[in-house]
């Protein structure tokens, strides 16, 4: 035979080196690589492209010519393309693992979806179009306005407003037109300690009082005290429903019927509609607005994915002053845009407009596909399974970690811990800071208030049992070592691009911007 | 000179007609490490109650309400460079801001320290 004896080992051989690994030359550490910021990479002389220098030509800056060259980055085509994947690999999203956060839907994003939003004729119109040549787009709009309109039990709805809070605003400003068409503009504006924490914020804005309602034993709005607080000088009630502590407002119909009589309006925030999609109407719990996040309930990308979508229902009473522009269909068949030139008599109470132009057509169409292709009865199964992985997770993590409110029922679409019985020492930030070392996203953290050291989990629909067991399992192996006292849980994220950060020096001294190193001493 | 405090943790001290007003070493280590102090311009006039500063945590914003009606006769600009004093220093030069006093009887209606402690204690 003939001995071929080069070629490599295919065995790991064992060596003795203990627990500690070396450093890196580069401070890679395997296929995790760690990356400059882009003004450091590369230098001014090199760029992708090559541009012959611009003919000189009479300045018309009035001496406010540049006299310095701007400092832009200087890559070839592959370091930039290299520099935004090695980022892309630092970061965590929806398609990489479960998403916990709190209150904010994290929902799978359909690849239909997008298919369908890149279709040409959603993806390449222009807001300035003529009506006749976007037909199809002012379809979608009808056709999703008609959907949220049956899923809310509401009379009408405003599509343009850009996000939650966005909404909150539309919502507001229409009460507020209601209220001053009557000749009675009031001042307060009344917020559960169990709502959002943007409520407050756009009442604030919309240059309303706020003030607070408080919570009760079990998580919820205090009825007794917010009908003892009603009066004259009230305009809305705005509540979170279900609320943030992940459960249901039962009290939601008494409540509005108290507000409606004293003759103020119900705002409800729709951020968690998710929970009730398709089983509970607002209209029929007497709300008078409400937004509804296309980017959490009905899967449209957001936070670094995507803009936000925040369309709000009205009730037949706030109706009349919903802001422009709508869609409407003529006699003739054809879809027409209602704008100020065009409102009429119809649309002459309108409070004005929330956006430029129209919203976000993208968002209209992925949010319209989902509806499409999950059916009535598929959105029905969608907020039935969000609520049920909800209260796996809480009735998985309840022995270990603290679960205020867990005595109380079911939870709706998030499960919601406390930091009690965490050891001397060791806070909700802890268990976070070591769920980035399990490869997941923290949860909401520190919110809401009405809990200490509050943790908010909410899986949402989309994942599956085994992917469920798997963070439960992790969750509970840190909350362990929170319990215990671990000191390596101080520590944490161990194995993160980045180690806890000082948030205060951050906060305190930020640097917001790069500033280019001392040119280097002219050698001697 | 005689310190005053409220239940909103207050403190404030009086001297002739000039009130100096700071956050009580309770609030400070309640909030947290603090990272922005926003100081009312000299000049503007308080009625008792009204929003007067805004300290920020890195927990939280909170309001500083004027514990006194009174105009506002200087600010304390270290704590813009350095709002950490408030943290270091809460009762002596981490103050806020100084006021001359408009009604001298609304002191009467404030705690003094043995009454603060014991708020405290029970909270």
């Amino acid at each position: 035979m003939s001995m071929l004896k080069e070629g490599r080992p295919t065995a790991p051989v064992a060596v003795e080196q203990g627990d500690a690994i070396p450093a890196t030359f580069t401070g890679n550490r395997g296929l995790m690589l760690e990356e400059a910021l882009i003004f450091e990479l590369g230098d001014d002389r090199t760029t992708g492209v090559d541009l012959e220098p611009a003919p000189a030509a009479p300045s018309r800056l009035g001496g406010l010519d540049r006299s310095a060259p701007i400092g832009l980055a200087g890559l070839s085509e592959p370091e930039t393309v290299r520099h935004y994947t090695r980022l892309s690999r630092q970061n965590y999203g929806i398609d990489l693992g479960v998403f916990p956060l709190g209150s904010c839907t994290m929902k799978h994003n359909p690849r239909l979806n997008e298919s369908v939003a890149r279709l040409p004729g959603f993806a390449d119109v222009h807001p300035l179009q003529p009506v006749s040549t976007v037909q199809g787009a002012l379809g979608v709009m009808e056709q999703l306005s008609d959907w949220l309109l049956k899923l809310t039990n509401m009379a009408a709805v405003a599509l343009s407003p850009k996000a939650g809070a966005h909404g909150e605003l539309c919502g507001l400003l229409a009460i507020r037109a209601a209220l001053e068409a009557q000749g009675d503009a009031r001042s307060v504006i009344l917020v559960p300690e169990s709502a959002h924490g943007t409520n407050p914020a756009t009442a604030a804005f919309c240059g309303y009082r706020v003030e607070d309602i408080p919570a009760t034993e079990d998580g919820r709005v205090n009825v007794a005290a917010l009908t003892a607080r009603l009066g004259p000088d009230v305009a809305a009630v705005m509540i979170t429903n279900p609320n943030t502590c992940g459960l249901f407002e039962r009290d939601m119909k008494v409540i509005a019927d108290a507000v409606h009589g004293v003759g103020a309006f119900v705002y409800c925030d729709g951020a968690n509609f998710n929970a009730i999609v398709g089983r509970v109407r607002p209209g029929d719990l007497g709300v008078d607005a409400m937004h509804i996040n296309l980017h959490k309930t009905f899967s449209t990308p957001h936070g670094g994915g995507g803009p936000g979508s925040g369309p709000v229902v009205l009730s037949a009473a706030l109706a009349p002053y919903a802001p422009l522009p709508f869609v409407e269909r003529g006699e003739d068949g054809s879809l027409h845009l209602i704008e100020e030139e065009t409102a009429g008599e119809h649309h002459a109470g309108s409070f004005g407009r929330m956006t430029a132009f129209h919203g976000q057509m993208g968002m209209y169409t992925r949010a319209l596909t989902y509806m499409l292709s999950h059916g009535n009865d598929g959105l029905r199964q969608v907020s039935g399974d969000a609520v049920l992985n909800a209260n796996y997770v809480l009735r998985s993590l309840e022995g270990v970690l603290d679960a205020p409110f867990g005595a109380a029922g079911p939870c709706m679409h998030e499960a919601l811990f406390s930091d009690k019985g965490l050891a001397e020492g060791f806070s909700t930030i802890d268990v976070a800071k070591g769920l980035i070392d399990e490869g997941f996203h923290p949860m909401t953290m520190y919110f809401p208030l009405v809990v200490h050291g509050a943790m908010l989990v909410e899986p949402t629909e989309t994942e599956s049992k085994a992917g469920l067991d798997q963070f439960i399992g992790a969750l509970r192996s840190v909350a362990t070592r929170a319990k215990n006292g671990d000191p390596s849980l101080k520590g944490a994220p161990h194995f993160a691009p980045r180690r806890r950060l000082d948030e205060t020096q951050a906060a305190r001294k930020p640097v917001l911007s790069w500033t280019p190193p001392a040119p280097a001493e002219a050698a001697e | 000179m005689s310190r005053y405090f409220t239940d909103e943790h207050e403190w404030i001290d009086v001297s002739g007609d000039i009130a100096t007003v700071g956050i009580t070493d309770y609030a400070q280590e309640q909030l947290g490490d603090i990272v922005f102090v926003e100081l009312p311009a000299e000049g503007k006039v308080f009625a008792k109650g009204d929003d007067a500063a805004v300290v920020e945590s890195v927990k939280a914003a909170s309001d500083v309400y004027a514990p006194i009606s009174g105009e506002v006769v200087e600010a304390n600009g270290a704590l813009e460079d350095e709002p950490a004093l408030v943290n270091s220093d809460a009762e002596e030069d981490g103050w806020f801001f100084k006021l001359r006093l408009t009604d001298t009887s609304e002191l009467d209606e404030l705690m003094d320290e043995a009454a603060y402690k014991e708020f405290v204690a029970n909270l």
